[in-house]
């Protein structure tokens, strides 16, 4: 009897310490749980979430040529589940990586909270050179550099070459000409010209920037006030011709990024796909291009308000940055400025499409500049579109509460599918809703 | 004899007193140990979590100017806020059609079930209670895929008949495609807990009231069905609580459209936004605490109007 109870006193004890060994686990920031393979022993290692598809590549190369620090790689989800994850840590005050991988148009929502480390001390000097003034524009905030460029997303219209050709169609050079092509189309009985997806918020701010909309505007001197005007006429004027495109049932309203819109795109559901240079690689991963539409699809520039005065935008776009909780910054920022910064690297992330480089050793490489898309059909898509993008663009003041904006705009342009209202009315509505939250924030709005 | 007993009878009393107080401190000892390790768990996973939750719930925290002392402000706000209430509003709609539907047919399957003893019967049981046993996560990414125009199903079945499917994704629908999931998934397992009531009445009730002449019918409608009303009346606390609770089919199903289902479709979905995507902690747990009074009050009411018939609780 006595026994049994020792035994089971023990038993529960023992369970309880389990409990305990349990919450001393440290979760994502932890060295000793990474994807890769470190082969150098004893070497400071530097922990980094990212989730390119060739990360395991990229980080291999760094460690390799590296003696003084390692790598160690974890992907944590993409894009909102890493923010998600990331934004946690923040809040908790640990479990974040030492170098994360953020698109550019999430540094501010970051960097303004403080978790993000200004790297310009941290050898800035020894690679300004190698990226763009654009480029190092997008991940500024004021004078101080908050992530090292990795990849752009110039934007282009991807098209179906079958489908112009079939309906004696050459790709449009206004967006007043792609209505009148889709029209065309929808006449002959072809199929939707394009898509208006309400989870990719960031293509219609992208387009209306492109109209000359400035959807923020931030000075970092004074960080109590922002601007916010997201219903001026231009971002009411694009919301109304994609709302009037959808309702006049020639683009479709499909959701982008699920099966549901590839399987659409792989059986020529869709005649264009407004997108960026990223796109061929995703679109490749997810099995575009490879049955029978294999060498169907062609990009041309994207279609411009003003002919005139033509405008490039951007949509999406990474960089790495060192967050404030790594332990130590110097080394961190060494490996953010480091990584994917290789040639290796760089050449493979570019001939199979999973970045479009920013760093100018392969923006400028002709090998990359000449480079016969398989994709394309061998059509030279840098040469001809996304290189001058790149070139032209001019850089953006992304919100500092992106995450809300991009729910926020995602709510509006479904109530726009839905019919329930009108463009312009859905852009008044997110300026209010907008305003209304970053005045509960503490900004002062003008 | 009388007096001798009653002159002995205090002592004798006390020493058993004595004794039983011995064995009850001991009794209590072992008591405590047993549920320790419950209540230890208890504590640390239910009571302090919530107690933090509460607790972050009286501050605000913003960009600019961090985080004040706000009492109830949060609660004021949620009670204000549209997204709040338009995804409160939705769940009790919700939970008005789908936990009555959900009851009915798991209670008709139940009695089928129980009238019937054949192997088919058995093995319609087990095929019943199946959707229950497949994670919730798996169960809405495959009606995500069942839904779906391009390759699901529905196209080739209402093109027969020259039909358009409708789309279960659309806003206009959402409501349906989330119904069906919900019922597909939760209908064998209150089927089975009716049916395991229904083993527990007493066949010799049947019996007799086959000799008062009730019929099959009169038996289920007026026998079987009062006799598992407490079962029934667990099953709809259950489902009420779950209901308004409504998370993961919505969140998987955000996934594939992002548009109809939007961050603050439920309140439960508005609180996890608010706190995970937005690091408004402070506000996601006003929501949940705001959420938690709601479903309070909706089970409070729903157990006054049938305390008649529950025996647990």
């Amino acid at each position: 009897m006595k026994r049994r109870r020792i035994l089971a006193t023990v038993a529960m004890l023992a369970a309880g310490s389990g409990l305990v060994a349990c919450s001393s686990d440290e979760g994502g920031s932890d060295a000793s749980n990474c994807t890769n393979t470190i082969t150098k022993q004893n070497l400071p290692v530097v922990t980094m979430w990212g989730w390119y598809p060739n990360t395991q590549l990229v980080v291999d190369n760094f460690n390799k040529l590296h003696d003084d620090v390692q790598v160690c790689w974890t992907n944590v989800g993409q894009g909102g589940d890493e923010y998600d994850k990331f934004q946690t840590a923040i809040s908790a005050g640990t479990g974040a990586p030492d170098v994360i991988m953020v698109e550019a148009d999430r540094i501010p929502t970051f960097q303004i909270q403080g978790a993000l480390v200004d790297i310009k001390q941290y050898g800035y000097d020894a690679v300004k050179a190698n990226y763009g003034e654009g480029a190092w524009k997008d991940v500024s905030v004021g004078d101080a550099v908050y992530g090292v460029p990795v990849d752009g997303g110039p934007m282009g219209m991807i098209y179906r070459k079958d489908i112009f050709d079939k309906y004696k169609i050459t790709p449009p050079k206004t967006w007043a000409e792609y209505e009148q092509a889709a029209q065309k189309v929808k006449d002959a009985g072809g199929p939707l010209f394009g898509d208006l997806g309400a989870n990719v918020p960031a293509v219609l701010m992208a387009l209306q920037i492109q109209k000359g909309a400035s959807p923020f505007t931030f000075d970092p001197a004074q960080p109590k006030s922002i601007g916010v005007k997201l219903n001026d006429q231009a971002s009411k004027d694009v919301l109304d011709y994609w709302g009037g495109l959808a309702k006049k049932g020639l683009v479709g309203t499909q959701d982008q990024f699920v099966p549901e819109y590839i399987s659409g795109v792989i059986n020529g559901k869709y005649a264009t796909y407004i997108s960026a240079a990223w796109a061929p690689g995703y679109l490749t991963g997810a099995g575009v291009g490879k049955g029978q539409d294999t060498g169907k699809f062609a990009v041309a520039p994207l279609p411009q308000w003003d002919p005139a005065n033509p405008v490039q935008v951007n949509w999406g776009g990474s960089a790495f940055s060192v967050t404030k909780q790594a332990k130590k910054p110097e080394l961190a920022a060494k490996v953010a400025y480091g990584l994917y910064a290789d040639k290796e690297s760089l050449t493979d992330g570019w001939t199979n499409q999973i970045i479009f480089p920013l760093n100018l050793t392969a923006l400028n490489d002709p090998a990359f500049i000449d480079l016969k898309v398989a994709f394309f059909n061998g059509q030279q898509a840098n040469k001809e579109v996304y290189v001058p993008a790149a070139n032209a663009y001019k850089g953006v003041a992304y919100a500092p509460f992106g995450q809300y904006y991009l729910d926020a705009m995602t709510k509006q342009i479904s109530e726009v599918i839905k019919g329930s209202v009108t463009g312009s009315q859905a852009a008044d509505r997110l300026q209010e809703d907008v305003a209304k939250y970053a005045k509960e924030q503490g900004f002062t709005v003008q | 004899m009388t007096l001798l007993t009653e002159k002995r009878a205090p002592r004798a009393h006390k020493e058993t007193h004595k004794i039983r107080g011995k064995v009850h401190l001991r009794e209590h000892l072992m008591g405590w140990l047993f549920v320790g390790p419950f209540g230890v768990v208890f504590l640390a996973f239910l009571i302090a979590p919530l107690l933090y939750a509460l607790y972050l719930s009286l501050f605000q925290k913003k960009l600019i100017g961090g985080t004040s002392f706000v009492l109830f402000d949060n609660y004021v706000k949620a009670f204000t806020d549209p997204s709040f209430l338009s995804g409160a509003w939705f769940v009790i709609r919700f939970s008005l059609v789908a936990i009555p539907l959900q009851i009915v047919i798991a209670l008709a399957m139940a009695l089928i079930l129980d009238a019937v003893t054949s192997l088919f019967a058995r093995f319609s049981r087990l095929i019943i209670f199946l959707p229950y046993a497949i994670p919730t996560v798996i169960g809405a990414v495959m009606w995500g895929f069942l839904y779906s125009k391009g390759f699901g199903p529905l196209t080739d079945i209402f093109g027969l008949f020259g039909a358009d499917a409708p789309d279960f994704l659309s806003s206009n629908l959402i409501f349906y495609g989330l119904l069906n999931v919900v019922t597909w998934q939760w209908v064998g397992y209150y089927m089975i807990i009716l049916y395991a009531a229904l083993q527990g009445v007493d066949p010799t009730l049947y019996e007799a009231a086959r000799m008062d002449g009730a019929g099959r019918w009169q038996i289920a409608l007026r026998i079987k069905i009062p006799l598992i009303a407490p079962a029934l009346i667990l099953i709809l606390v259950f489902s009420l609580i779950g209901t308004l609770q409504f998370f993961n089919e919505p969140q998987i199903l955000r996934y594939l459209a992002a548009g109809t289902i939007g961050s603050d479709f439920t309140p439960n979905m508005y609180a996890y936004q608010q706190a995970f995507s937005l690091a408004n902690f402070n506000y996601g747990s006003a929501i949940s605490f705001a959420l938690g009074g709601i479903v309070f009050i909706c089970v409070y009411a729903f157990l006054f109007f049938t305390r008649k018939r529950r025996s647990f609780l």
